[in-house]
């Protein structure tokens, strides 16, 4: 059996607010709480959740742009949260990030070549013009583009450029958080068919973070599904879409809007308190067949 | 009869000098106690229409350029702004996507539900903030009394959007406006949303123009829906016929490039290639024809009509030279 290429074990990140100026915290925020999984080497595995559900911190504390408060990511067999920054950096070539606002990403004052170019420039890995043509081409883009600025682009042109520059440095695991959700509809599908291509090609493994859980049942083989900083529900795409075990993962298919209008009109949404539900004191992710793991307390 | 009747809107609008008529020429009619979906994506001038019809589109940098937006018997573009003000939040409600900014930040909830029902029904404001109450009931906010004396940053964003959905509708409008009312709001949250309006739209009897750029919505929500596309209408019809079988390219594109269910071994999602149109450097045309595979050399040099289709159903409209069904075939 293949080892995992990824494995995140209890992760927790918890931000303490509301306390005033001096004042202590009055409550804390519990945005990660002992998160769990594994990613195998050219896998995707989608991350789904609503606003506030912890998906996005995950995928940060996994590239180590924040520090956990507890737990492991241990990156082809490495602890990196025992690591230092300078004993960090040669993983940094390996795991990359793609971000959900490609304008934001993009330094306006920079040429989008150079843009792409600066990874290889940092870790000492020959550049060149010639690789960074070569790496335009490969998300689509026409490299007689390198000597423009980021504002002559539009958002879908500027997403790949985001991409260009996170594969630069041939990663073999890339960190999508929500990479399609600033895009036209029209735009959507080009980058989702990007993101296949370059799996295809380069063996990419994807933590794709998303809300849109059509894209995600589309594109992911195993998906996780996040309520309040807890993975509630995770496995086989087909298995968690099918045979959905956890409320809130039934609540949330439930939601989803179907371009038809037959489908529509005749379905009827769950209902579930996603502020107000407790989880069970003894919940633990619980193993009911096949890879298949649901949130929940020992007698359920 | 027919609520709304938009005749030869044109707007123009301003950027760096340079000038583009993001809405050459737009007709249309929403017939009273119809739901419209309008759908499009960046430059398909579905937000700058609703802003320009109700008197609200920032001149300059736009510009109104001509055209009548007949609302029950009156032009809306031709009436003086403080008889439009009269309308706008009395017998037309409008949503907007963020509630965070159409919220007055220092006010309490209860004065802004209550100010609509002050200006335009003539309520005391112990009788206006009695009918918030119920209005909040109406929306699915429970313990309203209470909630009428907070700011809007104590409410969640779903919550802020109920709001506005009961400010909108607190004067029963005959006719809704809503531009992307659910997009930055959680799926399970847009669901209780559509339900919610669904509902109201069948007790008020309200004519509801839908603004999205999501096709599931429409499916739900809309009697008809109305693809936009460089501020022109590429296609309109009833939704059932337009979903079973559109002809236009990009409705077809639109929903071919949607994923269904599981990827199948070695699938691709079709995708429409190119980026949407660049107002500000229009091409001859058909403006979808640059994106479009199937365009004959016709659509490169000459706009095609809006015209009804003659295989289809009653009210089903497509600008296109070609007939999508037979290439496809």
């Amino acid at each position: 059996m293949t080892a995992p290429l990824l494995r995140v074990k209890g992760l927790r990140r918890h931000y303490a607010s509301g306390g005033g100026l001096f004042g202590r915290a009055r409550y804390v925020t519990r945005a990660v709480d002992d998160v769990s999984f594994a990613v195998m080497p050219g896998e995707t595995l989608g991350l789904v959740g609503e606003s506030g559900s912890g998906k996005s911190t995950t995928g940060r504390l996994v590239m180590g742009l924040e520090e956990p408060d507890a737990g492991r990511v241990v990156f082809d067999g490495t602890d990196l949260t025992s690591l230092s920054a300078s004993r960090r950096k040669p993983f940094r070539q390996r795991m990359q990030i793609v971000f959900q606002d490609p304008y934001a990403a993009l330094n306006p004052r920079m040429r989008v070549g150079d843009f792409v170019e600066e990874p290889l420039l940092v870790h000492g890995v020959e550049a060149g013009p010639d690789r960074v043509a070569a790496l335009f081409r490969t998300v689509g883009l026409d490299p007689a583009f390198m000597q423009r600025y980021p504002h002559e682009f539009s958002g879908g042109q500027r997403q790949r450029i985001g991409i260009a520059r996170a594969i630069a440095l041939r990663p073999q695991f890339l960190v999508a958080d929500e990479p399609i959700t600033a895009l036209d509809v029209s735009i959507q599908a080009q980058i989702v068919n990007l993101f296949q291509d370059l799996q295809e090609s380069m063996g990419l493994a994807l933590l794709f973070i998303a809300h849109d859980l059509s894209m995600v049942r589309y594109l992911c083989s195993r998906v996780a599904v996040m309520l309040r900083g807890r993975i509630v529900e995770m496995g086989p795409t087909e298995a968690v879409f099918g045979d959905a075990r956890h409320p809130y993962t039934k609540a949330l298919l439930s939601a989803v809007p179907i371009p038809d209008p037959a489908q529509e009109r005749g379905r009827r949404r769950l209902a579930f308190d996603a502020g107000g539900y407790v989880f069970p004191p003894d919940a633990a992710l619980r193993d009911t067949g096949d890879g298949h793991y649901v949130l929940m307390g020992e007698a359920a | 009869m027919a609520l709304l009747a938009i005749e030869g809107l044109s707007v123009g609008f301003a950027r760096e000098g340079r000038f583009a008529r993001v809405i050459p020429d737009l007709t249309y009619s929403v017939e009273a106690g119809e739901t419209l979906g309008i759908v499009g994506e960046s430059g398909s001038g579905k937000s700058v229409h609703a802003l320009a019809l109700l008197g609200l589109l920032p001149q300059p940098p736009g510009r109104i350029l001509g055209g009548r937006a007949v609302f029950d018997g009156h032009d809306l573009l031709a009436m003086p702004e403080a008889r439009l003000r009269d309308l706008r939040g009395g017998r037309i409600g409008m949503i907007f996507q963020d509630p965070m900014t159409a919220l007055n930040p220092v006010l309490t909830i209860g004065r802004q539900i209550a100010e609509p029902l002050i200006r335009h029904k003539a309520m005391s404001m112990r009788q206006a903030l009695d009918r918030a109450t119920d209005l909040l009931a109406l929306v699915g906010i429970r313990d309203g009394a209470r909630r009428l004396s907070q700011y809007p940053h104590e409410f969640s964003g779903g919550m802020r959007q109920r709001v506005m959905i009961a400010i909108a509708i607190s004067c029963e409008p005959a006719l809704l406006i809503a531009d992307e009312p659910t997009t930055a709001l959680d799926v399970t949250v847009q669901g209780q949303i559509l339900d919610l309006m669904a509902e109201l739209r069948d007790r008020l009897r309200m004519t509801m123009v839908w603004i999205t750029h999501d096709m599931g919505v429409v499916a739900g929500i809309a009697d008809t829906i109305q693809v936009m596309y460089a501020g022109r209408i590429m296609e309109r019809g009833p939704v059932n016929a337009v979903f079973a079988s559109p002809r236009s390219a990009y409705t077809y594109g639109l929903l071919q490039s949607l994923p269904h269910g599981a990827r199948p071994p070695g699938g691709r999602l079709m995708q429409i290639p190119g980026a949407p149109p660049d107002m500000f450097a229009p091409t001859p045309g058909d403006p979808f024809a640059p994106r479009n595979p199937f365009a004959t050399p016709r659509c490169h040099r000459e706009a095609p009509p809006l015209r009804a289709v003659e295989d289809s159903v009653a009210g089903h409209m497509v600008a296109a030279w070609y007939d999508l069904p037979r290439l496809l075939a």
